[in-house]
């Protein structure tokens, strides 16, 4: 069988699968739809926040990405792993015993105040929105380059599949298909990263291959790692196993996404899902293993290919180039522009021509694509896409075709398990915290179930939008997610919980400062051509001292100004021990 | 009962910190701040502050989410606040 009879197999079949899934845990409260009904085991819950954190950038960008950035691409896998540590040790599981539904909730009510939770709640919707945009194009990438459809009707169909299992499941639904969509990511993802670690090592545990030794060809016997920092090296990059960025910069962007990432109101949503306090700690711990399975081996992925690449192309005729290459080539990830006409490929450090390849019709001597890009003046002759990395990888390792289909299946299960918790992130917050707690608290339980399932469709709508017509900023607004996280949502909730007088006017100054401050100095660099002021913080990074701007503010004015209420300070004091936490109560 | 709760959250908070510090240690320390003189040390194929950064301090935050579980789990009991 073809390749792409395969691919359509496997992705009828999981997408038959998650429609089952979510027929089968229809639900008809509000509860079930907000927190799943508050009933899902700590193992489940595990799996599927695992799913709903890892995007269709975890699991097609990111190895290429550390790929080429070597030991900086660290920022990345521990910026996105450290960050359940905070959220096991210092959220969750009060968050937990407190039992609301949502992040606004939380927010609203302990700072007796509903412009804090009116902040809060447009906060989680941006942050939101930033994220699902990217998601809904990712399925469409997904779509276009495995089953040669358009891209813009692969993003109708995902939308489609998304919004029938989330508007009819709620977060039950999406819990449960998140579990099966975190199967199918891992296995797809595990069995190429396996087959390549054997092929190139000799070993089958990636983690270990990746310390170990070449198994064949030229430089068989030596350690892989220090190959390839002679490789780097030779071609001009910074060595493999060291980095390029300022330390000060490598800090600020690690501990902005690891706080960004524990501040993430779809991350921490999946927590009220549990039934108890012991559940929400332990799930996080579960959370963190099923990521680490795929982030140990990212790294490992990122080293094999970066040999292999740089084996394969660099200084080979293009006529002898393997088939992957051409491959690729058609998709617009892979582009050669012969600078010196030798007919032979040159790899090395820098750009071959600027921006991103605009193909023109025709084709060179050799059959390679022609490109219209200005050309650089560096002798490096190829463009590769970082996705690459991921997707070239079975046809590297020459695997079966039905490999191939299912990296497609598990590309896709990635960027729709995101995107359909995102979702109810944005429904929730509209239908709950805005129409319910601040419209119309006098609404039905049927009533307010329809607002949640109309908001859902209304967020498909919008999000599909934005996949279809992807704002040229997509890339450069994902700084603003976890720079917006960081500096406004983590400070407060945690203060919130560890400190009984932060009150009302220090969270409100403080949430205000730390998003005000970061979002000032990310426009500033990213849209308005100013430099990176701060010590040389880039964007990325900046949300780190938004966060101490909002820790300083927040404790300073809260001693400044009354002590919160006494029923907010008892509230604080019982969120502090497990007893009695019962499920998430709707009030 | 408000003294023993009292000595429950401090020892909450001492975990905490030791737990936390690790977490640093490991990421802020061994993955970074420390990296290059660590990368003398050779595990293996892997240059040990590069192994830190890409791999084991991951493998201590999942162990460290495990051990706070069952500290709680054995605190919470002592101190009769358990679910």
């Amino acid at each position: 069988m073809s390749i792409l009879t395969w691919t359509y197999i496997m992705v009828g079949a999981t997408f038959a699968i998650y429609l089952g899934i979510a027929w089968v845990s229809r639900v008809k409260t509000t509860k079930g739809f907000y927190v799943a009904g508050g009933g899902v085991s700590p193992l489940a819950n595990g799996m599927a926040t695992a799913a709903d954190w890892m995007s269709a950038a975890s699991f097609i960008s990111m190895a290429g990405m550390i790929s080429f950035l070597g030991y900086d691409g660290a920022i990345y896998l521990l910026g996105w792993t450290g960050g359940y540590v905070l959220l096991a040790l210092l959220l969750a599981p009060y968050l937990r015993k407190f039992g609301k539904f949502t992040v606004p909730d939380f927010v609203g009510d302990r700072y007796y105040s509903d412009v804090a939770r009116f902040v809060a709640l447009m906060c989680a919707i941006f942050v939101s929105f930033t994220y699902v945009a990217g998601q809904m194009r990712g399925v469409g990438i997904v779509f276009s380059r495995f089953l040669e459809v358009d891209v813009n009707t692969g993003v109708v169909i995902g939308m489609a599949i998304v919004f029938f299992y989330a508007a009819l499941g709620g977060m039950k639904g999406i819990t449960y298909t998140q579990v099966a969509q975190y199967l199918v990511l891992i296995v797809a993802y595990l069995i190429p990263a396996i087959a390549i670690s054997l092929k190139i090592t000799g070993h089958p545990i990636p983690q270990i291959g990746f310390g170990g030794t070449i198994a064949e060809g030229a430089n068989s016997g030596q350690y892989l790692l220090d190959v390839l920092n002679r490789l780097n090296t030779d071609l001009g990059f910074a060595a493999y196993t060291s980095g390029s960025k300022s330390m000060l910069d490598v800090i600020c962007i690690t501990l902005a996404l690891m706080v960004g990432t524990a501040g993430l109101p779809h991350v921490i949503i999946r927590f009220y899902t549990v039934p108890s306090v012991r559940g929400a700690r332990i799930s996080a711990g579960y959370a963190l293993f099923f990521i680490a399975l795929l982030y140990t081996t990212a790294p490992a992925v990122a080293s094999f290919a970066r040999y292999n690449m740089i084996n394969t192309i660099n200084n080979t005729a293009y006529a002898d180039a393997p088939s992957w290459v051409k491959n690729w080539e058609k998709t617009g990830l892979f582009a050669w522009v012969d600078k010196n006409n030798d007919g032979i490929i040159q790899y090395s450090k820098g750009d071959a021509f600027k921006e991103k390849p605009k193909f023109t019709k025709e084709t060179g001597a050799l059959g390679q694509r022609m490109v219209s890009n200005e050309l650089t003046d560096k002798t490096n002759e190829v463009f590769i896409d970082n996705d690459i990395i991921v997707l070239a990888n079975p046809e590297i390792a020459n695997l079966p075709p039905w490999v191939i289909a299912l990296v497609a299946a598990g590309g896709l299960a990635a960027a729709l398990s995101t995107a359909s918790g995102l979702l109810l992130v944005i429904s929730s917050s509209i239908s709950h915290d805005l129409y319910y707690r601040m419209i119309n608290r006098q609404a039905t339980e049927a009533k307010r179930l329809t607002v949640g399932r109309v908001m859902i469709g209304v967020a498909v709508l919008i999000a599909g939008y934005f996949g279809i017509n992807p704002p040229g900023f997509v890339a450069q607004v994902v700084a603003f997610a976890f720079g917006l996280a960081a500096s406004s949502f983590f400070p407060i909730i945690v203060l919130g919980i560890f400190d009984k007088r932060t009150n009302r006017e220090g969270a409100i100054c403080g949430m205000v400062s730390g998003i005000g401050f970061t979002f000032l100095y990310i426009v500033n660099n990213k849209f308005l051509g100013g430099t990176p002021w701060l010590l040389g913080i880039s964007s990325e990074g900046i949300g780190t001292v938004g966060m101490i701007i909002n820790f300083v503010v927040t404790l300073v004015v809260s001693r400044l100004t009354a002590a919160p209420p006494k029923e907010v300070q008892e509230l604080v004091e019982s969120i502090r021990y497990p007893r009695g936490a019962g499920s998430a109560m709707d009030h | 009962m408000e003294k023993g709760l009292a000595a429950y959250w401090k020892k909450n908070l001492s975990y905490m910190v030791i737990l936390l510090s690790i977490w640093a240690a490991v990421s802020y320390g061994c993955g970074i701040l420390f990296a290059e003189q660590l990368n003398a040390i050779k595990v293996g194929g892997f240059p040990l502050g590069f192994w830190f950064a890409q791999q084991g301090a991951i493998y201590v935050f999942v162990a460290l989410i495990f051990i706070y579980y069952r500290l709680m789990e054995k605190l919470d009991r002592e101190h009769d606040v358990h679910e």
